[in-house]
């Protein structure tokens, strides 16, 4: 085969996971970042960053619906995959996912959502007429209380849903590391560190996105930018990407310095085939560069004007250089062999269910749910409601 | 309906539909006895395993066309459950062979050139080592994929999704996804001709008896004599995976 | 203490949570195949299917059944312990009876050459031949007896 270099095991030539089981967890990591930053107000009392808070939560939701759907056009029998739910193995990491995507989704994002839209709900009900009556009468579940007591209730089950929600959007997607970490036939992937990497690498492109989303829609809906909003943003994310990049690190200095039977092989992959992927992209321009970008306005004083320029574009390379971590992650650990004695190539294919043009689409639909989300439930309610 | 008769409703409702539940597993585990279509073979008077002597392998790939023929295997384009690599090893450097199985030895392989005379070079059989504490279990997130009460990993072919998880969670590289059905396959031991007594295809027509099959609950069985008079390893100890696949004369080189 | 008014919606929420489990445990029993779970996490069907696969080799035992003289011819050559089926291919059909057709006989060049043809990566002790220095023309079986090569 032209495109394998040295030996590979016969039924290792094509790659088993394609660039869908990459976005699946670029799309949840997107979500669990997300709902943390939203965590930050909730939880941790960090009101500054107020403004995002339902914008963040609103773009959970469009992603999280959105997450299935690369794992629906991967599988084989997607017919079959309700499975998951009548007959788990509970020693399969991956069996997890219904339960903990069901219960994110419920429990968590959308009882959350709910609580803290109600009151808007309730009077955007009130307020209309036919369909529209209808609809949010149903989304309030025929409930009409908003007095002071109702509202008390929503905001302290509320603020129990979030701490709750913290952990399982680290289950969410912790799991999902968890399923490469504990795969010990490839050592490019199996790392107690995994999980770990996983997570924090989720919070960086969560915070990147609402903190962009955040920008971007304030500037078609016409709206200042609240500026110490987003300085705070960008601070944390400067943080959690210093986390994000020294456990990166730690994992490449320890298999350097280890050099286990499979280093040489994985040593020779990454300069070769994943050079750009993994030198470039995700270390360079994906995490060396934000990072500094991000930490110029903490050094030194820096017009708001660039500061607002500065977080954009360390934005969109973090997005990017994200998405290239996924794309080493999982594209990387089947690029070589197990008898660590051959290459493969990634052919990926474009019209296909599995190819870059499902894919490209699967990334742009939450934004358009999310259109939509912001419709249905604005995240900055005009002054007229507010005095109903 | 007042709240007091409701809850009493609720839990008795929730009572009848607990035990139900139970007594109809229970009932099924009763009803199950020996399966119908073996009627002769009792599951758990067999462990089955294999064994591979690398130094009777001739590197023929009788086993490989077998296979493909008794399985119904693809056989395009390089879908296998059992191949055979050809190793070249320089004595002093065994940690970089050279490996080749040239459409996984479907049609024997072609002469060798060697350009260094000083190497040791043989032929490996490989196959699903049908692993005790097999991963591939371990991973697959419905049950699809299964350890047999007689020892073999078989594969439910009505269950499986096409994940792929337990592909990439085995070791030896033995799992595919069959185009045909998009599930997962592999080799079953012939599990449809050992239940009946036979061979599986690829012990059956081997010329130097490099492969045998070995029925490790069998006393009589002569695995054991050659387990205790060989010095046997099995692929990737370090994995723990319980394999079962015994092969004796395995060099040091072979992945 | 909020009022049990302040809490109603919230036990909306919980009722319509309480009626999906419900729903969920009831899809459950339904769906779930009755055999799942008797031996291990699996379908004890799939036993049954993996045993229900046909057969294409036959096995020794039923050839010699019908061609007793060849296996007798065998039985000291040194070729006893190669299978039938080694050398003519998978004849379940043809043992059953099912198959009328009488099966063809292998090429000889090709199918004796796959074992015998010498390489280094073959034991040394395994009989092998380098062609050229052999019979470089003419059929293996011009002057080995296939069910007893030896000369």
């Amino acid at each position: 085969m032209g495109t394998v270099q040295g030996y590979m095991y016969p039924n290792e030539m094509e790659l088993q996971w394609s660039i869908l089981i990459v976005l699946y967890p670029f799309i949840t990591g997107l979500v669990a970042g997300a709902f943390i930053l939203a965590s930050l107000e909730r939880v941790f009392d960090v009101h500054v960053v107020k403004p995002t808070y339902r914008l963040a939560l609103l773009t959970a939701l469009a992603f999280l619906l959105v997450a299935p759907l690369p794992l629906q056009l991967h599988l084989g029998h997607p017919e079959r995959s309700f499975e998951m739910y009548l007959t788990p193995h509970t020693t399969s990491a991956m069996a997890m996912f219904g339960f903990v995507y069901l219960w994110y989704l419920m429990v968590v994002l959308v009882l959350e959502i709910w609580l803290d839209y109600r009151r808007d709900l309730v009077v955007t009900w009130k307020a209309s007429r036919g369909l529209k009556r209808a609809l949010y009468a149903v989304l309030t579940l025929g409930s009409d209380n908003i007095s002071e007591g109702a509202l008390n209730v929503d905001d302290r089950f509320g603020r129990f849903i979030t701490i709750v929600g913290i952990p399982s959007a680290f289950l969410l997607h912790g799991y999902v590391g968890f399923i490469f970490g504990s795969v010990k036939a490839n050592p490019w992937w199996s790392t107690p560190l995994m999980p770990i990497v996983f997570l924090f690498s989720a919070i960086v492109s969560g915070v990147a996105l609402v903190m962009l989303m955040y920008m971007a829609m304030s500037k078609l809906s016409k709206r200042p930018i609240d500026l110490p909003c987003v300085d705070t943003i960008g601070r944390y994310l400067m943080y959690a990407f210093i986390v994000d990049f020294s456990l990166e690190l730690v994992d490449l200095i320890h298999r350097i310095y280890e050099a286990d039977e499979s280093f040489k092989a994985l040593d020779f992959m990454v300069h070769t085939r994943l050079y750009m992927s993994q030198i470039v992209l995700q270390m360079l321009l994906g995490t060396l560069l934000p990072i500094a970008l991000l930490a110029v306005p903490q050094l030194l004083r820096i017009p708001p004007k660039w500061r607002l320029r500065i977080y954009v574009i360390a934005g969109c390379l973090t997005l990017v250089g994200i998405f290239a971590m996924r794309w080493n992650v999982v594209i990387g650990g089947q690029l070589f062999s197990k008898s660590f004695l051959g290459y493969t190539t990634y052919k990926m294919q474009f019209a296909t269910r599995e190819g870059l043009g499902a894919s490209v689409a699967l990334l742009l639909l939450p934004f358009g749910i999310l259109a939509a989300l912001v419709r249905l439930l604005p995240p900055w309610p005009d002054e007229s409601l507010k005095n109903a | 309906m007042n709240e007091s008769t409701r809850r009493e409703f609720l839990f008795q409702t929730g009572k009848l539909l607990v035990l139900s539940g139970a007594a109809s597993i229970a009932w099924d585990a009763v009803a199950a006895g020996a399966p119908a279509d073996a009627p002769n073979y009792t599951m758990t008077e067999h462990w089955w395993a294999m064994v591979i002597d690398v130094e009777k392998c001739i590197g023929c790939g009788n086993c490989v066309r077998a296979c493909k023929a008794e399985n119904n295997v693809p056989l395009e384009p390089y879908y296998f459950r059992t191949w055979v690599e050809r190793y070249v090893v320089d004595p002093e450097d065994i940690e970089h062979p050279i490996v080749d199985s040239p459409n996984g030895a479907y049609d024997g392989f072609p002469e060798l050139t060697l350009s260094n005379p000083n190497v040791k070079t043989f032929f490996v059989p490989k196959l699903c080592n049908h692993c005790a504490n097999s991963p591939c279990v371990q991973v697959c997130p419905v049950g699809a994929t299964f350890d047999s009460p007689d020892g073999v990993v078989l594969v439910d072919k009505e269950r499986c999704l096409g994940c792929r998880y337990c592909v990439q969670a085995c070791p030896y590289g033995c799992r595919y996804i069959d185009p045909r059905t998009n599930t997962v396959d592999k080799c079953t031991l012939c599990y449809h001709r050992i239940t009946k007594g036979l061979l599986p295809a690829c012990v059956e027509v081997c010329p130097t008896a490099a492969r045998q099959l070995g029925d490790l609950k069998n006393p009589n069985d002569p695995i054991h004599a050659f387990l205790r008079t060989h010095k046997v390893q099995v692929l990737k100890p370090q994995m723990a995976t319980g394999s079962k696949t015994y092969y004796n004369g395995l060099d040091g080189s072979v992945r | 203490m909020s009022s049990r008014q302040d809490r109603a919606h919230l036990v909306r929420v919980a009722a319509l949570f309480g009626g999906a489990l419900i729903l969920f445990f009831v899809a459950r029993a339904v769906l779930v195949p009755k055999d799942f779970g008797i031996y291990g996490h699996y379908r004890a069907g799939a036993l049954a299917d993996a045993r229900a696969r046909p057969i294409a080799y036959a096995g020794q035992a039923a050839c010699v059944e019908c061609h007793g003289d060849v296996g007798d011819l065998r039985k000291t050559s040194s070729h006893a312990h190669v299978a039938c089926e080694s050398c003519h291919g998978p004849l379940a059909t043809h043992a059953s009876g099912d198959d009328a057709t009488r099966p063809g006989r292998p090429n000889g060049r090709t199918t004796c050459m796959r074992c015998h043809l010498a390489s280094l990566s073959k034991p040394a002790k395994f009989p092998q031949i380098v062609l050229k220095d052999h019979a470089d023309d003419g059929p293996c079986i011009a002057c080995h007896q296939p069910h007893a090569p030896k000369l």
